[in-house]
C-alpha cells in the first residue's frame, strides 16, 4: 500500500516530517518500507500554454514555439509532436532541474534559440506504468482551464510525499488512507476526522430504479447500490489522477477513476455498472450455476465454476463478486447512468474464487482480507459526492441497501490484571482506556476492567489478547522491561542422538572431510545416473505437486545423488580434489496422503587425493582413506564390531572395490568406489569413492561401554612376520587366523607392509606383520616369543599355504 | 728438579691453550699427566733427592699436577661447548617452511551457527525437539491459528505432496507436537532447529532453508521475558554490546506479536549498505503463543502462557561471516567451504 502524506492530512493534522512519521509508524507496527518524494529534484517547472508554433527553419523534425508562462513568453524549440496551439502544459525553464537530474539551460537547437524545455510525466518523475501509452509517450497535456504560470508540481499535485507500507495480513484496514489516518491520529494524539460526504440530490430515488435481491447471504452480507444520471465521461481531475498514480494505479475515466480513490481512501472495493445495459434494473446476488460463463473487463472469455459468488441480472452473471466486474455492463464513452455497487462478500469465498480463476485484484485483495461491512453505505456516498462535485453525474436520492443482519459490534473485555499477566508490565487501567479510545475503540468502565466496543473495520480484534496487543503497541514495545522466566527450573540437555549428531561432525570434520548441505529433493532423473534399475526401491519416491523446477520435484532417497552434485560441480569449477559428507534426512513414502518415513543418513565421496607438500606425498582419497575414516569414527563412538563384507552386486558400485558394513548381523551401509557407469553418466572423469550409512543403525551400535584394561607391568616383545600369500586371500581371515594361533598372549598385532613384484611369484604377495607378545604376570623370553611367531607362521602355511619369508 | 717441573708445568699450559679439539687435549694429558707421562719420569729422579728434599719437591710436584689438571677441565669444558655449539649451528633448518599438510575438514557454516545457537539456550536450559519435515496441514498451518483459505497463508508459498501433506514451511509445527506430547505438565522450554520449505528462489530467499523455533511455556511466562531472553541472546550471537528493537508485528500463532532487530552488527547502528542505513538488522519474529494454539495444545490459557521465536539460520550465518547471496551456502564449493 502506497500512502499520500497530502492525503492523509485530510482526515488528520500531521505535525511531524513524513520520515518522522514513517518511523512511528514502523514502531507501532504499520510497518513503512521507505518514504519517496514526488517529483523528487523537479525544480522550477511552470505551467504555460503554447501560443504558437511554427516551422523550424532548419530542421524539419523540430518546431519552434512561443509558449506564455504568465509572467513572459518563452521561445521554445521542441522536437514533441503532440502539442498544439492553445495546450498548457509544464516547462522547464532556465535553471530548471528534472527527475533524472537534467539542469535546463538557454540554448540554441540548430541556430535557433531555446528558452526552456516542455516536459513528459517521465521527466517530471511520474511513473510510466501508470500513464496511458499516449500520455508515456509524449509531453504532459494538462486540461483545459489549467493556472498558467503555475508551480506545476504543486497543479499536478507532485509537492507530496509516499509512504510505501508493507502490511501485515491481519492489517486489511490499512489498505486504505482512512485506516492509516486512525493510526496516525493515535499515534500522534490528534483527533480523527472521518468524512461524512454531503451532496444535491435528484428527487428521483434509487429505490424503485433498482431492485437488489440476495440469494446467497451467506456470501454476501451487504449490498449498497446507488443510481448516478446524466453522467458525463472525460477525464478525472490531475489532483485525483495524480494521487492514483501515487498509488501506483492508472487513470481511466472520471467514473473508474471514482470507485478505484474511494477504494484507496476508505478501504472499500467499488464497482460501476452502466445501469442502462443492466437488465430490468435488477441485480441478483447469488451462486453460479453449472456451465455459466463471463467476459470479464479484461477480455478474457472465463468458465465459472458452481460455488463461486456472481452479481447477476436477469440475464445471467455480469460480474465476479468481488473479484472483476463483466464487458456486458462495462462503463464506456456512451454511458448515461450507473449503479455503483458497494458491498461485502465472504473473505473466504473471494479468496477461493480469486485463486482459481488465477485473478488477484485491488479489490479481492481488501475483501479476503474483511472490509469494513459498517463502512459499505459511506463509500457509495462518498463516491456518489465526488461524481456530483466534479459535474460528472447527478445522484438519485437515497441508496438501496440490503443487509443479510443487523450489523453489530463486538464486545471485549479488556482487563489490565490479565494485560499485565501477559506482558510483564503494568499499563494503567486509564492509560489502556486513553489507547483504545484514541484508536476509535469505545470503552465502558467495569468494576476496574473495560468493556471495549470493537468497531467494524477492525476484523482483525476479536479476543482480549488482541486488544492487549493494541495497548502494547501504543504503550511501546520499548517499555517493557527486558526480564528472564522465572519458575521451576529445567536442564537444558541435548539427547543422545544430538550429542552424537555433533560428535560426528566434528570427528569426520577432523579426519578431513567437509561438511555439505543439500536440498532435499531432487530430479527424478538422479536414479538413472545413479545406475539403478526400474524396480530399486529408491525409485519410489515421494514427489512434489507443485516443485519449482523438475530438478527439484521429488523428495530423495539417498543422499549420493546429492554428493555426486556437489562433487561434480566442484570438478567442473576446477576444485578436483576434496571429501564430503553430509546428515540427512531421506523420506522413504508410505502412501501419498501419510507423512512418509523420514531417516537420516551419514554420507561421505571423494575424490582425487588429500594435499600433498614439499616433504609428503598426496594420499589418495581411496577406498582405504574412508575406511580408515570409518574405522575411526567407529572408534570414537564406541560402536560394537563391524565388518566389510565384500559387495558385488550393487549397481551403483565398483563390483570389486565395495563392501556392505554390518554389525550384530544388522546392515549399517556401504562403502565403496562408485561404478564407471555411474561417474561415465554425471561426466566426472575422476574416481568417488563414497558411503552412506544409516545414523539410527549407527547409534544403536554406539556407546559400547569403555572397561580399563590394566597397563602391563612387564616388558612385552615385538617381532617381524613375513608371509608369501595368494593374492585373492582376505586379510581379514588372515588376520583372525594369526589372533587364533598367538592366543591369550599375543597382545597387538599390525600389518605394515603388503609387496608384490620383484622376487615375488605371479599372484602373490608379500605380507608383514608385526607381533607383540605380553604376559600380564611374567616377563616373556625370546625363546617363547620366537616359539609363538613360529607357531602362527604354522597355522598360516597349514590354512592358506603361506610361506614363511625370511 | 723444582725447576724442571715448573718448567714442564708451563710448557703443558701453553700446549692446553692451543689445543683445537678435545682428542688434541687428550694427547696432551696422556703426554704429561698419564702413566707414562713427563711428569712421573721426573718423579723417577726423585730417588736421587735428599730426604729433606724429596717432601719439598713432592709437594711442588703435586701443586703442579693439581694445577694441570685444573686447567684441563677448563679447556675441556670451553671444548666441549664449542662441539656443542658447532654441532646445533649444523643442525638449523628453515622454520619458515611450510608445515606438513595434516586432515583438515570442516562443518558447514550453518551447521556452526546452529550449533552456537545450540549452545546458548542448553545455557538457558532449553532442550532440543525435532520435528517431521513433511507435515500435515493440521500442524504446519491449522493448529496454528492459520485455517484453510487464511490470508495469512500467502505468507509462505508451500510445496505439496499431497492436499493434506505438504513440506513445512516454518518449525512452529513442532510446537504444538512438543506441547501435546507434554501438556498438561509444565514448563516447556525448547528450540527446535530445522529444515524448512517455500517456494522461492532468488539471491535472498532458498527454496530450502533453516529455522531455529523456541519455545517457553509456563505459569506467567511474560512478553518482557521474551525481550529479556532474546536480547541474552543477541548479545551472546552478536557481541555484548548488541541492541535490541521489538517491533509490533503479526503471526497467526502469536498475539502480541514482534519483529526483532538488532543494532546492525557491522555497522554498530550507525548506518551502513548492509543495514539499508537505518542501523538495524531483522533477525527474528516472536510473540506470545496465542491463546488458540495453546488451546489445541491441550493447555488452560487463561492460567498458562508462554512466548515462542523462530529465525532463519541463513539470515544469522549471512550477517556473521558477511556472506551476501544465500545461495552460496548450498552449492557447497569447497573454495567456499574452506572458509569457515
Ligand atoms: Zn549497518
Amino acid at each position: 500500500m502506497k500512502v499520500s502524506y497530502k492525503w492523509l492530512q485530510e482526515f488528520v493534522n500531521i505535525d511531524i516530517s513524513p520520515r518522522e512519521l514513517a518511523d512511528r509508524l514502523t514502531l507501532a507496527g504499520i510497518t513503512v518500507e521507505g518514504v519517496k518524494e514526488t517529483g523528487e529534484g523537479v525544480s522550477k517547472v511552470i505551467t504555460g500554454q503554447i501560443d504558437s508554433i511554427s516551422r523550424h527553419p532548419n530542421a524539419d523534425k523540430l518546431v519552434v514555439t512561443s509558449v506564455n508562462i504568465g509572467t513572459e513568453k518563452l521561445q521554445i524549440v521542441t522536437a514533441a509532436t503532440n502539442v498544439r496551439e492553445g495546450d498548457i502544459i509544464p516547462v522547464a525553464v532556465e535553471g530548471a532541474k528534472l527527475a533524472s537530474g537534467l539542469a535546463i539551460k538557454r540554448a540554441k537547437l540548430r541556430g535557433v534559440e531555446s528558452r526552456g524545455m516542455m516536459c513528459s510525466g517521465q521527466e517530471l518523475g511520474i511513473d510510466p506504468k501508470t500513464m496511458s501509452a499516449e500520455q508515456a509517450s509524449g509531453i504532459m497535456i494538462l486540461p483545459p482551464g489549467a493556472r498558467i504560470g503555475e508551480d506545476a508540481k504543486e497543479i499536478l499535485g507532485l509537492d507530496d510525499y509516499i509512504l510505501e507500507l508493507d502490511l501485515t495480513p491481519n492489517r486489511g484496514d490499512c489498505l486504505s488512507i482512512i485506516g492509516v489516518a486512525r493510526e496516525v491520529a493515535a499515534l500522534l494524539g490528534k483527533p480523527f476526522r472521518l468524512p461524512q460526504p454531503s451532496f444535491g440530490e435528484l428527487d428521483e430515488k434509487t429505490e424503485g430504479q433498482v431492485k437488489v435481491d440476495i440469494l446467497d447471504r451467506d456470501l454476501c452480507r451487504r449490498f449498497v447500490g446507488r443510481l448516478i444520471k446524466n453522467v458525463r465521461i472525460g477525464s478525472s481531475p490531475l489532483w485525483m489522477q495524480q494521487r492514483l498514480r501515487a498509488a501506483g494505479m492508472r487513470p481511466i475515466n472520471n467514473i473508474v477513476d471514482v470507485t478505484n480513490y474511494v477504494m484507496l481512501e476508505l478501504g472499500q472495493p467499488m464497482h460501476a455498472f452502466d445501469y442502462n445495459l443492466l437488465q430490468d434494473g435488477h441485480i441478483i446476488v447469488r451462486r453460479v450455476r453449472e456451465g455459466e460463463k463471463i467476459i470479464t473487463l479484461d477480455g478474457a472469455a472465463r468458465d465459472l465454476t458452481p460455488g463461486m459468488l456472481a452479481i447477476t441480472d436477469p440475464s445471467g452473471p455480469i460480474a465476479i463478486a468481488g473479484v472483476m466486474g463483466g464487458q456486458s455492463t462495462e462503463v464506456t464513452d456512451k454511458t448515461e447512468s450507473i449503479l455503483l455497487e458497494s458491498a461485502f462478500f465472504n473473505p473466504v469465498s473471494v479468496r477461493r474464487t480469486s485463486k482459481a480463476l488465477g485473478l488477484r485484484s485491488e479489490a479481492s485483495l481488501r475483501f479476503e482480507k474483511g472490509i469494513d461491512i459498517g463502512g459499505c453505505a459511506r463509500a457509495a456516498d462518498r463516491a456518489a459526492q465526488l461524481i456530483v462535485e466534479m459535474g460528472s453525474g447527478e445522484a438519485s436520492a437515497g441508496r438501496v441497501d440490503r443487509t443479510s443482519e443487523t450489523i453489530t459490534e463486538r464486545v471485549v473485555q479488556f482487563r489490565p490484571s490479565r494485560a499485565s499477566y501477559v506482558l510483564g508490565v503494568d499499563i494503567p487501567g486509564e492509560t489502556a482506556r486513553d489507547i483504545l479510545t484514541s484508536l476509535q475503540f469505545k470503552v465502558q468502565d467495569a468494576n476496574g476492567d473495560l468493556l471495549v466496543t470493537i468497531p467494524t473495520h477492525r476484523v482483525d480484534v476479536s479476543l482480549e489478547v488482541d486488544l492487549i496487543e493494541e495497548v502494547a503497541r501504543m504503550y511501546g514495545y520499548d517499555k517493557a522491561p527486558e526480564t528472564l522466566p522465572f519458575g521451576k527450573s529445567t536442564g537444558g540437555m541435548k539427547t543422545i542422538e544430538q550429542a552424537y549428531t555433533t560428535r560426528v561432525r566434528s570427528q569426520l570434520a577432523a579426519s578431513g572431510l567437509f561438511e555439505v548441505m543439500t536440498y532435499s529433493f531432487v530430479h527424478p532423473r538422479v536414479f538413472d545416473l545413479m545406475n539403478l534399475p526400474a524396480g530399486s526401491p529408491y525409485r519410489n519416491t515421494l514427489n512434489i505437486q507443485n516443485p519449482l523446477s523438475e530438478e527439484h520435484s521429488v523428495m530423495r532417497t539417498m543422499l549420493l545423488p546429492c554428493l555426486m552434485e556437489v562433487l561434480v560441480r566442484n570438478y567442473n569449477r576446477r576444485v578436483q580434489n576434496g571429501a564430503v559428507f553430509e546428515m540427512g534426512r531421506v523420506f522413504v513414502t508410505r502412501g501419498l496422503d501419510t507423512q512418509p518415513e523420514e531417516k537420516t543418513i551419514l554420507a561421505a565421496a571423494a575424490m582425487g587425493c588429500a594435499p600433498g607438500s614439499w616433504n609428503l606425498a598426496p594420499a589418495a582419497f581411496d577406498y582405504y582413506y574412508l575406511k580408515g575414516v570409518l574405522e575411526n569414527l567407529f572408534s570414537a563412538l564406541r560402536t560394537a564390531p563391524v565388518t566389510f563384507r565384500p559387495e558385488s552386486a550393487d549397481p551403483s558400485f565398483h563390483p570389486g572395490r565395495t563392501a556392505v558394513l554390518e554389525a550384530d548381523g544388522v546392515r549399517l551401509g556401504i562403502l565403496g568406489e562408485l561404478h564407471p557407469d555411474v561417474l561415465e553418466k554425471y561426466e566426472l572423469p575422476v574416481k568417488v569413492t563414497a558411503f552412506e550409512l544409516d545414523f539410527n543403525q549407527l547409534l544403536a551400535l554406539s556407546g559400547q561401554p569403555a572397561d580399563f584394561i590394566p597397563l602391563p607391568k612387564y616388558p612385552g616383545i615385538e617381532r617381524d612376520l613375513a608371509v608369501l600369500v595368494k593374492k585373492d586371500i582376505p586379510a581379514e581371515g588372515i588376520f583372525a587366523a594369526i589372533r587364533e594361533a598367538g592366543g591369550k598372549l599375543l597382545s597387538d598385532v599390525s600389518l605394515f607392509d603388503i609387496y608384490s613384484g620383484e622376487q615375488v611369484p605371479d599372484g602373490m604377495q608379500s605380507m608383514a606383520f608385526s607381533l607383540k607378545f605380553q604376559a600380564v604376570d611374567r616377563t616373556l623370553t625370546d625363546a617363547e616369543a620366537v616359539e609363538m611367531t613360529n607357531a602362527i607362521a604354522g597355522a598360516l602355511a597349514g590354512k592358506f599355504g603361506a610361506e614363511l619369508r625370511s | 728438579m723444582k725447576d724442571k717441573l715448573h718448567e714442564l708445568g708451563e710448557q703443558a699450559r701453553g700446549k692446553m691453550a692451543e689445543a683445537g679439539s678435545l682428542e688434541e687435549l687428550n694427547e696432551i694429558r696422556v703426554r704429561f699427566l698419564g702413566k707414562k707421562g713427563e711428569l712421573t719420569r721426573i718423579l723417577r729422579g726423585m730417588g736421587s733427592l735428599s730426604a729433606e728434599e724429596r717432601p719439598r719437591v713432592g709437594q711442588v710436584a703435586n701443586e703442579v699436577r693439581a694445577a694441570l689438571e685444573e686447567e684441563l677441565a677448563v679447556r675441556s669444558a670451553s671444548l666441549k661447548e664449542l662441539v656443542r655449539e658447532q654441532k646445533l649451528r649444523s643442525e638449523g633448518i628453515d622454520v619458515t617452511l611450510p608445515g606438513s599438510p595434516g586432515q583438515r575438514g570442516g562443518i558447514h557454516p550453518l551447521n556452526a551457527v546452529l550449533e552456537e545457537i545450540q549452545d546458548i539456550f542448553l545455557g538457558l536450559g532449553y532442550s532440543i525437539a525435532e520435528g517431521p519435515e513433511i507435515e500435515t496441514d493440521y500442524y504446519n498451518f491449522e493448529a496454528l491459528n492459520l485455517p484453510k483459505d487464511h490470508p495469512a497463508r500467502d505468507m509462505q508459498d508451500t510445496f505439496f505432496i499431497s492436499g493434506e501433506i505438504l513440506l513445512r514451511t516454518q518449525t512452529s509445527p513442532v510446537q504444538v507436537r512438543t506441547m501435546e506430547k507434554t501438556a498438561p505438565e509444565l514448563p516447556v522450554k525448547i528450540i527446535a532447529p530445522g529444515k524448512v520449505y517455500r517456494r522461492d528462489d532468488d539471491a535472498t530467499h532458498s527454496p530450502m532453508f533453516n529455522q531455529v523455533e523456541g519455545l517457553a511455556v509456563d505459569r506467567r511466562i511474560t512478553f518482557s521475558d521474551l525481550k529479556g531472553t532474546l536480547a541474552h541472546f543477541a548479545r551472546e550471537m552478536f557481541g555484548g554490546k548488541t541492541i535490541t528493537r521489538f517491533r509490533p508485528s503479526y503471526f497467526p500463532f502469536t498475539e502480541p506479536s514482534a519483529e526483532v532487530d538488532v543494532s546492525c552488527v557491522m555497522c554498530g547502528g550507525k548506518g551502513c549498505r548492509v543495514c539499508s542505513h537505518t542501523g538495524w538488522l531483522e533477525i527474528l519474529g516472536s510473540g506470545m503463543v496465542h491463546p488458540r494454539v495453546l488451546e489445541v495444545s491441550g493447555y488452560n490459557s487463561e492460567d498458562v502462557t508462554g512466548f515462542a521465536f523462530g529465525m532463519g539460520i541463513e539470515r544469522i550465518a549471512m550477517l556473521k561471516y558477511g556472506i551476501d547471496d544465500m545461495r552460496l551456502l548450498f552449492e557447497n564449493d569447497l573454495r567456499f567451504l574452506r572458509q569457515f
